[in-house]
Formats: structure tokens, sequence, C-alpha cells
């Protein structure tokens, strides 16, 4: 195997030229972007610098409390994430579905992985623990904003249609069956689209970063293949908890709409 | 049948007293705003009043399945729905929200005569026009036979003559199958020649209450 090329400061610095093109092509054409350019770039480098010396830090010291604490912070800022990411309003009982359903559907596929999948050993290795629960943790969290937002609209503007079905005496599940089939299929869709194209229109960034740092190809694939099916059964997990939990909020005990 | 006893909603209905006699047309009329729609939506629990007490055979309603109770007393809205599908899938999902057995394309065939709707079954019901949507959504009803049929406005879309007509079957067919009518209509004219009882509203209150001795 070649060795890993070690990227210099002012190598890394000179990567930084790209944002320079964006930032000149922002003002040329006089698109107000250049203050969340300069934020992100800035954000992203501190996040990443940060985020490097927390897993130094957390490899060198190898602790399942430390370990679950990380996935921990992780989750919780994918929760806030969603709030914020969402621009419909959400109800506390929707707010609180979406927080068990992340915690619940990526916790559950995350053992599973980890104990069945790669059989790790120890079971809380920080350096495989932490990265998948990141990406399974980041990819449901995209697929449940998807889910929210169109469970909350398909709820608001298919009221009339609903209501007609409860008239005609269906139980709230059926009233929103459709809207919630179309909520989960649209939240996996990307998911499934993704792989599709993979590994031939990209490749993804965790082969990506494998390959970069000197891991053969083939092992990095297999490793891309595993977590992208871990992906897709958190993202569906996840999903499939919030729908079936979700639209049960928009409904009180009498079977009325409470929109 | 039904019995209402100090009821109100928030502040769009106050009733101190209401009784609804059952396997009779009753016409709640009314100018729009005076409470008509949210007595009939309180009727078949799609809301629930906020002081008092409405009883349905002598049973609180509050205490009564909402699903089953809408299987019993179903509700056509003034505005009426169409799902997506042809016009045989829009009849029969009445049957199939209220979890009843599926019937055949000839007593199908029969409702559409009898609301007036000359189309094919299988015709997209998207397609329909206002009036036609209306008139399918009251097949739909029909079709399910309710104990009780509670009507929005159910000739707001209809033309003079087709109105006649669909109200007359609607009246005999409950009159001969011996179940109850309520319907909130505008026109004081539907309400004289076809109801039992005619409850007049005003303001959210019920301000008169009278019996057509002649039916």
């Amino acid at each position: 195997m070649d060795k890993v090329i070690d990227l210099q400061i002012w190598q890394l610095a000179a990567a930084y030229i790209f944002v320079g093109i964006l930032l000149f092509i922002v003002r040329l054409r006089g698109i107000p972007r250049e203050k969340e350019i300069i934020i992100s770039s800035i954000r992203m480098t501190l996040q990443l610098i940060l985020t490097g010396y927390i897993l130094i830090y957390l490899f060198d010291n190898s602790n399942p409390f430390l370990t679950i604490l990380a996935v921990g912070i992780m989750e919780i800022f994918a929760v806030h994430n969603i709030f914020k990411r969402v621009k419909v309003k959400l109800s506390n009982k929707l707010k609180i579905i979406i927080a068990l359903s992340m915690v619940a559907g990526t916790t559950l596929s995350l053992l599973f992985f980890i104990f069945v999948v790669i059989n790790l050993s120890p079971w809380y290795d920080p350096r495989y623990f932490i990265p998948i629960g990141g990406m399974l943790i980041g990819n449901s969290m995209t697929g449940i904003s998807l889910g929210v937002s169109r469970l909350v609209e398909g709820m608001t503007d298919q009221k009339h249609l609903i209501e007609s079905a409860l008239m005609l005496g269906a139980t709230s599940k059926m009233a929103s069956k459709g809207i919630v089939d179309s909520a989960f299929d649209s939240a996996i869709l990307p998911t499934i689209n993704s792989m599709v194209g993979m590994g031939i229109v990209f490749l993804p960034g965790m082969m990506t970063g494998q390959i970069l740092s000197g891991t053969s190809p083939v092992t990095a694939i297999e490793y891309q293949i595993a977590v992208m099916l871990g992906i897709v059964g958190s993202v569906a997990l996840t999903v499939m908890l919030f729908v079936q939990f979700g639209y049960k909020t928009f409904f009180n005990e009498q079977h009325q709409l409470n929109i | 049948m039904f019995r209402l006893e100090r009821v109100k909603y928030r502040d769009i209905l106050d009733i101190h007293a209401l009784t609804i006699p059952k396997d009779k047309v009753t016409c709640v009329v009314g100018e729009s705003g005076s409470g008509k729609t949210t007595l009939l939506r309180l009727f078949n629990k799609m809301i629930s009043c906020t002081e008092g007490e409405i009883y349905y055979n002598n049973n609180a309603i509050s205490a009564i399945d909402s699903i089953e109770l809408r299987r019993e007393i179903v509700m056509l809205p003034q505005t009426p729905t169409i799902f997506t599908g042809t016009i045989r899938d829009n009849l029969l999902i009445g049957l199939k929200f209220s979890e009843k057995p599926s019937i055949n394309d000839e007593r199908l065939t029969e409702i559409l005569k009898m609301v007036s709707l000359k189309k094919s079954l299988e015709e997209n019901a998207e397609n329909l026009s206002g009036g036609e949507k209306q008139r399918l959504a009251l097949g739909r009803v029909i079709l399910m036979g309710p104990t009780v049929l509670l009507l929005d406005e159910p000739s707001s879309s209809l033309d003079e003559d087709t109105e006649r007509i669909i109200i007359e079957q609607l009246v005999h067919c409950t009159r001969q199958n011996g179940k109850s009518l309520i319907m909130a209509t505008h026109s004081k004219k539907i309400a004289q020649n076809y109801s039992d009882t005619i409850i007049e509203m005003k303001n959210g209150k019920v301000v008169d209450t009278r019996r057509i001795v002649d039916g």
C-alpha cells in the first residue's frame, strides 16, 4: 500500500482558494451570500478541528460511557437540527415523537450493525462506533426532516379529506393513511436514489476517506455496502416509527382532528 | 333520539334544551353563521360540546365510541369531498371506511339513478361538475344506509328541479326505511315542504321549534 500523503498546512490553505472563487462569483453576480459563505467555511474548519481533537481523545481513552456520550450528543444535535430545519410549526407532542423516533430508530439500527453485521469487539470501540453512529444519525435526520414536513403539510392541506373520511366512519388511521404513506415515501426516496448512483455517479464520503487514508478499495467498498444498507435500515425504521406515531398527534382520543 | 341539555360550543352555540325525534325528517334552518353546521358536527362527534351533554337514544354521546357513532350517524358536509378514483371507487369508499361489506354494480347503478347522476361507474370522479360531485357524495352516504343521516345544505350546488327530485327521493327513502334525516338548510321552502320538525336557529341559539302536522 502506498504511503498516505500528509497534507502540509500551506497545502490545506491552498484548498481555501475554492472558497475564494465562490466568493468572487457571488460578488460578481451581486448575490448576497458572502457572509454565509465565510461563516460556514469558518464553522466547518473549526468544527472539524475540534471534532478531530475530540476523536483523538476518545480513541486514546476507549471507554463505553464516553462512546455512548458522544453518540448521545450527536442525537441531541440531530434532533435540534430537525426542529430548526423544518419550516412548519410543530406541536410539543410531535417534537417528542420526533426525538423518540430518532433515538429508538438509530439506536436499534446501530446496535444491530455493531453486534451482528461487524461483530465489533469491544462493542464500544469508538473508532467504529462513533463514525458509523454519525452516519446513521445524520442520514436518519435528513429522512425524518423530509417526513415531518410532508406529514404536517399533508395533514394541514388535506384537512377536508381527512374530515370527510372521519364523517364516513373511518378511524383516524384509515383517514390519514394516504398522507402517512406519502410522508414515508418522500422521506426514504433520497436514500433509495443515492444507492442507485453510488459507485458510478459519486464515491461516497466514507469510502473516499478510507481509500485516501490507505485502505484497500475492496475493504472500503465492503464497509460502504454494509454502511449503506445500515443507513437504509436506520432511515426506514426511524421514519416508520415517526409516521406511525406522528399522525396520532393530529387527533384527540375522540378521533377528532385538532388542527 | 337526540336530546340536548345546556349545550355550549365555545361562543358559537348555546342551546338550553332541544329534542330531535327519531325516525323523522328534521330541518334546521337559519342564516349562515347561525350555528347549523356546528350543531350537525356535534351530533356525529366531529366536535365535542364544551359544556352540557348531548344524549343519543338516552346515552350520553361523550361516552359512545366516536367511530361506532359515526358509522351509525353519517354526515355529508356542505362541500362534498371527492376521493381520487372512479365513480365506483367514490361510492364504495364509505362502505370501506365503515368496514361494511361491498356491494354489486347493480345496486351502485340504482343509487346513481336515485341521485340523478347519469354517468358510468368507470368515469373519473374528478371530472364531474360541482353539482354532480355533490350528488355522487350524496349517493355515497345513502349507500351506507345509516340510521341517522346528517346533511349540511345538500342542495347548495343543485338546480331547483334536481333539488326537488333528490330531496323527495331522500325523504321518501328515509320514511320507508324507518330512518332519521336531519338537514341543515337555508331554504325555508325545503323545510316547509319536506320536514316533520323545523328548528330555527339564530346567532347560535334555537329561536323556534315547530312540528309540521301534515309532514
